[in-house]
């Protein structure tokens, strides 16, 4: 047992480092680390900066173009984005449909589809949860009926983030009503611009629009988007949920809201006295540092362990479950810190030329929007409860 | 002992509950919420017309309540339709410092709606303790004049005067002031709060000023006021819990996933469970505050600490437990359930949060 970084880890650490100093713009960075929402021209502009480097696709294989790092340099390499503020990978087709095409996908589509996700041609979205249709994905009712060389689909999906922005859609449908539910399932790539689709935005209680509702009413699509088999797109998500692991457990978002939250605590002032000095402030902060740091550990092991070939077991949902608990509870202790101040609602202070009261610290003014706004890590993705039944089905074996 | 409220009070509760159910639709809630002023003028002369304001004054005063009982039935009702309208920030409190203070005629206009004071004692934002204020007041040969910064005064913007603490050179302890909203000196900057409201930051630069009461002595006046406003704040609490109660198990009995309703599911019955008797726990704290608001002010304050710690720990998981319960659906701001919960977690950070009311307990 060794946890120590290597010389050549620590040596990569820099590597990334100086990359982010030299590469991240102030003014995104600002944005990240307050929790706002990035523009779709930063999100372009930053994925472009990494693929000029190699690292947008720094989870991938080797094979497809991936960087091969070890899983203790993808953990380093997550941690120092987060730390610098860099705004997330969007993971719909980088690390969510890329992973289904390189698995099953056919050649003419890996060599289509991938390289269009690495130059920015395509922003991929997500049709899978539907109204009737949440945690029990299974139930899903959007249809696709084969005519001749196309599959014509009709149905609504929900909760598409960041539909807004994308032109592609991997969907779930519906092959076969007449089996079990799940054996009846195909995944499918529609192109957003086919006549019969409508986007719909769905305001959030923050007040954020980052979800939408997708209606496809007789929307024609080639029948050479199907991923796979017909009726095996079931097994294409739940391979896609199993292997879903990078950056699954947010270490180093958590990380840098531990380190964010520190700071807060010594500039807040609580009866008089320095946030940090409050008793039952700093044990509420010590049991969430206690609990990054096993998770950190658990982290590793468990990238570890794939690496050498383990699973894939229950470990993406523990790690999903982990993961987004500890988020949430850092948000929910940063509104804490704020105090008085939490109540505040003052997005506009990071607009050009305002000039009204700057009520919380800065980069606080968004905190309590995002605190809210995070209630959404424990749903989203197959909600923990979900993500519980997965863990005991497997383990319990009954 | 006797659990049931009175006659009056299941009266005045259901004249409130119709009031909300006929003329307080949530969508113009939310409206007011988001507007300059952060609530709805028109709606609050209404209140005060169908003597919501009257309830929770005394005689004597010109009200026909005041009792701990009275402001929480007034205050659990208003909390069911998520009432953004200040009636805590600019009536209740600042009354009830006025109605101390011998300004009668003020707080007759204020019962019937016609005046609302707004009142300024945090300068520091992180912190809930408002017993040692910075703000500044100086006696010229006319007048006092004031010097300082106020921050989340709540509903400042639109009122009509304002009470604020202040040190003064010449006695020890904390002194009130009464602040007219148009006076020279007062600049105020509102800001939206996130539950739908508004506050603002006062600063305040050589502003006139009336004493209210004795100089340096209103210490135990604040603390009384701070007793009613939260009171006040856990029995809306209370109401805002109960219809978040009354929507996931609408939503339990209704949502079917994997061909059953979700309130079939044990892992998710016990989780309803836990909250049911967790909002009990919660309206027995209340009703406690309530009944020592008349005690002396060491008890009075350990009751009001322990229902504030207990509403602030129970609202914010009611709040984040009801939203998992829904899933998506529970995230979005066209279902009310959101709101709701909004309102409730920020409820935590109004006159202390609880682990500033834990420690108060603790240390009592």
């Amino acid at each position: 047992m060794d946890l120590n970084f290597t010389e050549a880890d620590q040596a990569f650490r820099q590597e990334v480092i100086e990359f982010l100093s030299v590469e991240l713009p102030a003014d995104i960075s600002r944005r990240v680390h307050a929790d706002l929402p990035v523009s779709k021209e930063d999100t372009e502009f930053w994925h472009a900066v990494l693929h000029k480097r190699g690292w947008l696709t720094y989870n991938w294989p080797k094979s497809f173009g991936g960087v091969g790092w070890s899983p203790v340099q993808q953990s380093i390499f997550e941690e120092e984005c987060a730390t610098a503020g860099a705004p997330r990978i969007l993971p719909f087709g980088l690390k969510m449909l890329a992973p289904v095409l390189m698995a099953f996908g056919s050649k003419e589509q890996q060599e289509h589809w991938l390289p269009r996700m690495c130059d920015g041609t395509d922003w991929w979205c997500q049709g899978y949860s539907e109204p009737g249709s949440g945690s029990d994905l299974a139930s899903l009712k959007t249809t696709a009926v084969k005519q001749g060389d196309h599959y014509v689909i009709n149905g609504q999906k929900t909760w598409t983030t960041l539909g807004q922005y994308a032109n592609m859609i991997f969907c779930l449908v519906r092959t076969n009503s007449d089996t079990k539910p799940q054996a009846g399932i195909s995944f499918i790539l529609v192109d957003l611009a086919t006549p019969g689709i409508e986007m719909r935005p769905i305001r959030t209680l923050d007040g954020g629009q980052e979800v939408n509702e997708v209606f496809f009413t007789d929307v024609r699509v080639p029948a050479s988007n199907l991923v796979g088999e017909e009726n095996k797109g079931w097994t294409y998500a739940k391979y896609l949920l199993a292997h879903e692991r990078n950056g699954i457990a947010n270490v180093g978002i958590s990380g840098q809201k531990l380190a964010r939250l520190k700071r807060l605590s010594l500039t807040q002032k609580r009866n008089g006295k320095p946030l940090a000095d409050d008793p039952l402030f700093a044990a509420r902060l010590a049991r969430l540092e206690i609990e990054l740091r096993n998770l950190e550990t658990t982290n590793l092991r468990v990238l570890d362990g794939f690496s050498k070939g383990a699973g894939p077991g229950p470990e993406s949902s523990m790690l999903k479950i982990i993961g987004s608990e500890l988020e949430q509870n850092f948000d929910d202790l940063t509104r804490r810190a704020l105090g008085r101040h939490a109540q505040a609602h003052t997005p506009q202070v990071f607009e050009p030329g305002y000039n009204g009261p700057q009520v919380a610290p800065q980069d606080m003014a968004n905190q309590s929007a995002a605190y809210f706004n995070k209630r959404k890590v424990s749903i989203y993705g197959g909600s923990n409860e979900i993500q519980k039944n997965i863990i005991t089905k497997m383990i319990l074996g009954l | 002992m006797d659990f049931q409220p009175t006659e009056e009070r299941r009266m005045l509760a259901d004249m409130i509950g119709k009031f909300i159910q006929n003329d307080y639709p949530l969508k113009e809630r939310l409206t007011a919420g988001s507007s300059a002023l952060g609530y709805c003028p028109t709606a609050y002369s209404t209140m005060a017309q169908l003597g919501l304001i009257g309830a929770l004054f005394e005689e004597e005063v010109g009200g026909f309540g005041g009792s701990g009982f009275d402001i929480a039935t007034v205050f659990t009702e208003l909390g069911k339709g998520l009432v953004v309208e200040p009636l805590n920030d600019t009536a209740l409190t600042t009354g009830y410092i006025l109605a101390q203070t011998d300004q009668l005629d003020l707080v007759e206009q204020i019962v019937l709606g016609e005046k609302r004071v707004a009142l300024g004692l945090i300068e520091n934002g992180a912190d809930y303790d408002w017993s040692a204020p910075e703000t500044l007041a100086r006696k010229t040969d006319a007048e006092w004049q004031l010097n300082g910064v106020k921050t989340s005064v709540k509903f400042a913007h639109g009122a009509d005067a304002l009470i604020v603490s202040a040190q003064t050179q010449s006695a020890p302890g904390i002194s009130l002031f009464l602040i007219e909203a148009a006076a020279t000196g007062l600049a105020e900057h509102p800001f939206q709060t996130v539950d739908g409201g508004n506050a603002c930051e006062i600063t305040l630069h050589n502003t006139p000023a009336q004493l209210l009461g004795v100089e340096g002595a209103a210490y135990p006046l604040i603390d009384a006021a701070a007793a009613r406003a939260t009171l006040a704040l856990c029995a809306e609490a209370l109401g805002l819990m109960e219809r978040i109660k009354d929507m996931t198990i609408d939503y339990m009995r209704t949502r079917k996933q994997f061909g059953s309703e979700l309130g079939k599911f044990q892992a998710l019955q016990h989780r309803v469970a836990q909250m049911l008797l967790e909002i009990e726990q919660a309206k027995s704290a209340v009703i406690n505050a309530a009944n020592d608001l008349q005690a002396p002010a060491d008890e009075r304050n350990r009751a009001i600490s322990a229902a504030k710690y207990s509403i602030g720990r129970i609202g914010c998981a009611v709040a984040e437990e009801a939203i998992q319960l829904h899933g998506g659906i529970g995230m979005t701001w066209e279902y009310d359930l959101g709101h709701f919960a909004k309102r409730l977690v920020m409820i935590d950070h109004e006159w202390g949060d609880q682990d500033f009311h834990l420690m108060r307990f603790a240390e009592s």
